[in-house]
């Protein structure tokens, strides 16, 4: 199970932070939303991998720790809103600087 | 317990939610709910900075949890004095703001309340997760903030501030997962008390992590490979707004102060710190030298003003990690000064350029100007002031950083950097100063006194600003006291143990077996 998560991990930061650097909003919204799915992933499995302990006490002998859970909750809420928010940010730069490029105009254009 | 140090976060917050739900309200009434939400902030400030003068830590156990279990605020002179100085700085921004730039967007003055919640909240929390919380908090305000009264500059400066602080919360939380994964708590006490004990397999990790908090903080601070968001930032957004924004950078630095001095510093050997404070002086020299570049560089008044934020940010963060108990309390003083100052540089620029028949306040268009002697004296007054040069507070605050920093080892360096870069700012200053005020303009004589009489001069925009220099030349004046304060607070952040007891009380840490 480690090196699934492990796999996971590397899998949505790499392509998160390939895309954050890319020249258009729309990939550094879908960069910044892969990236903090691999950051929540990240925080879930610091309460440790294991199987059928669920994070209450006295159900089983080896209960889970449940404070990472509240911790991804809050992470959860928060990048899902400022998702929502960078899209419309995006959406509205790019209808008033006419352009989908994260500084407003696409420096290659101009010289044509 | 003492209900009255929450107050700091609450106000803001119901002031805030009150403004949203009475979005109907007429703007007068919103304003004066905002001038009397922030007056009280101030008079809690006040009270803040004497509770923390007669007890070292105050504490606030939120649900009455025992501390390294529930979420703990915790007052000490540090933390009551950065409230005294956002409470005074907001309440000029919203009086400033009240003479009409609240009208250009809708929900200013919630906006505003809710950034204080952020900014208040991120003094006062003694939880690590907690303060990612309340970044969160200012920054969803700042960003709006920043976009209000719309535009292509503020968009476009809003989406590159908007994306660098979302992939810096991602690079937080990473950072607060491997603290927890380590040591299984998230209060800054105990983690203090973890990481002092911890076995030396875990020093890779742990460095990581703090090297982590170093980019996330440099972010909010503008530490120099992540400063580029913030002179285009700055400089876009309006003038009330800018002038807030001052102290943003300032909680970057605070929270390093407070991570690194005390949860990264209990141990006296201190491994993580090493490496931090070795990355940070040289980033932090370059940062101060390209501020100053910067400054000379600049086209107008407000991205002027923006590289002075850099430059203030430069030598706060050169004298931090050289990691100096005298020196810390020199660069406190200097950070009271700096956020004053440039508060008031940004409200000047949108104060000249109002008055100004075109450019705003760009320097290469040559524009007839009304209210000449007023506004220039203001401006002389305040450059004075910004150039650190006598009889005021900028004088004091460099004056100290150097006389402390003399007996470290490379105060060369830092000598070099900070009186270089304030002969960039007197050079700067003085041009746009006599650019602005003593170009002759006989051709326009007469439309200038026309103008002078059709607009006449904002008496409660110039009152705030003066209010502000006088606040900057009061400080040298009451040097000593505020002096001893600030030393006092150095004190108590050299000494993480004093805060640990404070906090934990006779909790003692069940060991590690517990989270393996």
């Amino acid at each position: 199970m480690e090196l699934v998560v492990a796999i996971t991990l590397g899998m949505l930061t790499s392509t998160g932070v390939y895309l954050i650097l890319r020249a258009r909003t729309f990939s550094v919204v879908l960069g910044l939303t892969l990236l903090s799915h691999g950051v929540n992933l990240f925080l879930f499995s610091m309460g440790r991998l294991t199987t059928a302990s669920p994070a209450v006490i006295g159900l089983v002998e080896n209960y889970t720790d449940p404070l990472p859970q509240a911790l991804v909750l809050t992470a959860i809420v928060i990048s899902f809103s400022m998702t929502a928010f960078v899209v419309v940010l995006a959406l509205k730069a790019a209808v008033e600087l006419r352009s989908d490029h994260v500084d407003g105009e696409d420096p290659n254009e101009d010289r044509q | 317990m003492n209900h009255l140090m929450i107050m700091p976060i609450v106000i803001p917050l119901l002031t805030g939610a009150f403004l949203l739900v009475m979005y109907r309200y007429n703007i007068g009434r919103q304003r004066s709910l905002s001038i009397g939400s922030t007056l009280l902030l101030v008079v809690f400030a006040v009270w803040a900075v004497l509770q923390a003068g007669l007890t070292d830590y105050t504490l606030y156990r939120l649900g009455n949890w025992q501390p390294p279990f529930g979420i703990v605020l915790v007052l000490d002179r540090l933390t009551a004095i950065m409230l005294l100085l956002t409470a005074l700085l907001s309440l000029f921004c919203v009086l400033y703001a009240s003479r009409g730039s609240d009208r250009e967007g809708s929900h200013f003055h919630a906006l505003l309340q809710f950034q204080l919640m952020g900014i208040n909240g991120a003094f006062l929390t003694g939880d690590l997760f907690n303060l990612f919380v309340f970044f969160e908090v200012l920054l969803i305000a700042s960003y709006a903030l920043l976009l209000h009264g719309g535009g292509r500059a503020r968009s476009r400066a809003g989406l590159h501030y908007v994306i660098i602080n979302l992939a810096g919360s991602a690079l937080f939380l990473l950072a607060l997962g491997i603290l927890y994964g380590l040591t299984g708590t998230l209060n800054m006490a105990d983690l203090a008390h973890v990481i002092a004990n911890a076995p030396e397999a875990d020093l890779p990790l742990l460095k990581s992590a703090s090297l982590l908090l170093m980019v996330v903080f440099g972010i909010k601070a503008a530490l120099l490979p992540l400063l580029f968001w913030l002179p285009r930032a700055y400089s876009a957004a309006s003038a009330p707004v800018a002038a807030l924004f001052a102290i943003m950078t300032k909680v970057g630095f605070y929270a390093m102060v407070r991570v690194f001095l005390v949860v990264f510093g209990l141990d006296d050997a201190a491994p993580a710190n090493d490496t931090v404070m070795a990355w940070l002086w040289p980033a932090a020299l370059i940062t101060l030298a390209l501020g100053g570049i910067g400054v000379l560089g600049a086209a107008s008044l407000r991205t002027l003003t923006a590289y002075m934020v850099i430059v203030s940010v430069g030598i706060l963060l050169a004298t931090f990690s050289r990691n100096d108990e005298q020196l810390l309390a020199a660069s406190l003083f200097y950070l009271l000064h700096s956020t004053c100052m440039t508060a008031v540089f940004f409200l000047l620029a949108d104060l000249i350029g109002r008055y100004r028949d075109n450019g705003y306040d760009r320097f290469s268009v040559i524009s007839p100007l009304s209210h000449r002697w007023v506004l220039g004296s203001v401006f002389l007054v305040a450059a004075v002031s910004m150039a650190s040069l006598p009889p005021f507070s900028g004088f004091v605050s460099k004056a100290w950083i150097l006389q402390t920093s003399s007996p470290l080892p490379d105060y060369l360096w830092l000598w070099a950097a900070i009186l270089i870069s304030g002969l960039m700012i007197i050079a700067a200053l003085s041009r746009a100063g006599s650019g602005w005020f003593w170009r002759p303009e006989e051709h326009s004589a007469t439309r200038a006194l026309a103008i002078h009489k059709t607009r006449p001069l904002d008496h409660a925009r110039t009152a705030t600003v003066c209010v502000m220099i006088a606040i900057s030349f009061s400080l040298a004046l009451f040097a000593q006291p505020v002096m001893d304060y600030l030393e006092a607070a150095t004190r108590l952040i050299y000494q993480p143990s004093g805060y640990v007891d404070a906090v934990l009380g006779d909790y003692i840490h069940p060991g590690r077996e517990m989270t393996e």
